[in-house]
Order: C-alpha cells, then sequence, then structure tokens
C-alpha cells in the first residue's frame, strides 16, 4: 500500500517538473512546411526554406514586439559570430520598419530574415509563442524545436550537440 | 463649391471603409457560425484554457480566421482538424482522440475504480477468512461440558 503511495506522489511530483507551455511539435521529423516569402531588407527577394536544401540551418521565429525575443537577441548575436550553422530568422506578425528598425539597433545575427506580415507562414510552423527555433537538416526536415528563447544552456547542451551530428550524418 | 465637395467625397469614403470593416460579419451568418462552433472545440496554445472562439489573444484570432478561409475555399471540419491537428499536435483538440499514447487518459480513471474495488474485495473476502475460527476437539469438549452443566464453571 505505502509502495503504491509512493510511487503515486513519485509520477505526480514528476508532473510538476514539466511545463505546460511548452507542447511537443508533431513537426518534428516531418519536412518543413514550404515556404516562399519576401525577405525584410529587400521586398523583392525571395527567401524559402527550399534555398536551403544540403544544409543544416536554424529557422528563429523573432519580432520587434516580442519581449522575450530581446532577451534571446545577445544569445542569438553571438552564436551567429561562432558560424557553428547559419541562422535565419522569419520577423512574424511585424512591420516591415520596426523589424528592421530592432535588427539596426541591437545587431542582426540573421543571414535573411524572411517577412511573415500576417503570420501565415507563422501558422503553418505551429508558432504559438515566439521566439521560437527550428533546428532543420540538410534533407529540410525540422529535427529540433525550442519553444522560447534559446539560452547558452540550450545552445551547448542541445542545439550545438544535434547540428555537429546532424553535419557528420 | 470645391470644399463642399471634398467633404462629401470624405463623407462616402468613411461611409465605404465603415462597410468594408462591417462587411465580413454580415456576409455570412451561417458560415459564422460554423466557424465559432469549430473554433470551440480547439484550444487557444496562448492561453491554453480558452477555446479559440473564447480567446482574445492574436493567435487565436489569426486562427478563427484561418478556419474561416478554409471553410470558403470548401474544406469540412474534419479536414480543417486535421490541418490544426498537423500543425499544433492533439493538444489543440479539447476532447483528445482515443488512441495509444492516449489510453491511459481516457480509462485511468476507470483503473482507479477497479483497484479500489479489487482491494476491497480482497479485504472483505479475507475478513470473512479471519472470521472462521479455529477450534481444537479439546475445546469443543469442553465447551459441550460448559453447556450441560447449570452453574458457571468456577476456576
Amino acid at each position: 500500500m505505502l509502495a503504491v503511495f509512493i510511487a503515486l506522489v513519485a509520477l505526480l511530483a514528476d508532473g510538476l517538473t514539466l511545463d505546460p507551455h511548452v507542447v511537443p511539435s508533431p513537426l518534428i521529423n516531418k519536412p518543413a512546411p514550404h515556404f516562399e516569402l519576401p525577405q525584410l531588407r529587400d521586398a523583392n527577394k525571395i527567401f524559402s526554406e527550399r534555398d536551403m536544401v544540403g544544409k543544416v540551418w536554424l529557422l528563429n521565429v523573432w519580432a520587434s514586439w516580442c519581449v522575450s525575443c530581446r532577451e534571446e537577441h545577445p544569445v542569438l548575436l553571438e552564436f551567429a559570430k561562432s558560424d557553428v550553422v547559419p541562422v535565419y530568422g522569419l520577423d512574424y506578425k511585424d512591420t516591415r520598419e520596426d523589424g528592421v528598425a530592432l535588427l539596426e539597433r541591437f545587431g542582426d545575427p540573421y543571414r535573411i530574415s524572411a517577412f511573415d506580415s500576417e503570420g501565415k507562414v507563422g501558422i503553418d510552423y505551429g508558432v504559438y509563442g515566439v521566439p521560437e527555433t527550428y533546428v532543420i537538416d540538410k534533407r529540410g526536415v525540422i529535427r529540433y524545436k525550442q519553444i522560447g528563447p534559446i539560452t547558452p544552456d540550450i545552445l551547448k547542451h542541445k542545439i550545438i550537440p544535434l547540428v555537429t551530428r546532424l553535419n557528420n550524418g | 463649391m470645391g470644399k463642399v465637395l471634398v467633404l462629401i467625397l470624405a463623407a462616402l469614403a468613411i461611409d465605404i471603409a465603415y462597410a468594408a470593416d462591417r462587411a465580413p460579419a454580415q456576409e455570412d451568418p451561417q458560415l459564422d457560425q460554423r466557424v465559432m462552433a469549430l473554433a470551440g472545440t480547439l484550444r487557444c496554445l496562448v492561453c491554453q484554457n480558452e477555446t479559440i472562439a473564447d480567446s482574445p489573444a492574436d493567435l487565436a484570432k489569426d486562427l478563427r480566421k484561418q478556419i474561416r478561409e478554409k471553410m470558403q475555399q470548401g474544406l469540412s471540419d474534419r479536414q480543417i482538424i486535421n490541418y490544426m491537428v498537423a500543425r499544433y499536435g492533439d493538444f489543440v483538440l479539447y476532447r483528445p482522440p482515443l488512441k495509444a499514447t492516449t489510453i491511459l487518459l481516457w480509462f485511468g480513471p476507470l483503473l482507479f475504480v477497479a483497484a479500489g474495488l479489487g482491494a476491497l474485495f480482497y479485504r472483505l473476502m479475507r475478513r470473512r477468512k479471519d472470521a472462521v475460527l479455529e477450534v481444537s476437539e479439546a475445546d469443543r469438549a469442553r465447551a459441550a461440558a460448559l453447556l450441560k452443566s447449570d452453574s458457571p464453571e468456577i476456576r
């Protein structure tokens, strides 16, 4: 009887450590949804996930109105400099002016940012809490999704090892 | 004269803007109803305890719009639900589907009831067994002697 009780407490205690806001994405191990969007800095140029076939890359969903993105921004900036993996952005439900202004002011970690003003591509990617980051492999398959800001810890323990493995594989 | 014309034009422009603003709501109440009915079965991932129909979150607004567009394209409710699940997972469904990973969710409570009933049954059976006392031959003889005699046994 006591054993049952202890098992139940252990189960519930484990449940307390889970974050209900982190919902596992059904897109993991599925092909990244197709999009063709104008680039943030140049409306005449298109960026598509198809441009990236053959490369392991990061797609970071951000916006100028997003508060936690500010927290993430310096981490991303530093990481982009290390050139471990190319970082691309998806400026989500933003205005072009605000998006560009933010990058001018705080620095631009992205090779290219796609501009998703209506957030339709965001919906296709199952975005619900910006910032979100996808690791996409050489075949265009989503291998990891980070919901919420990337921290140095997540980079070190999750993203960098995964990218290294994908690049070697 | 010019000023009056400008004013009239401005007034017309405002009217047109108003009409454009309000048009979607009046356009098709039946579609609206269908959108809201379906949105009422889907969870808003931002607020989590609200449906997409109830939530004021931006994402919920976008998703209502998306549902409406899909319906206008002729997609069935089932197809739209599949579209949402493909993007946000089963968690968007307020009514979780019955499948291997959710069996415990659906039948867990029944399992607890069964375990409780089992434990109760086990205890009752044991109690009945305990009630049957083992009586030795010597005790039986003594009891019989006591029943026969009138006086209480004095030690």
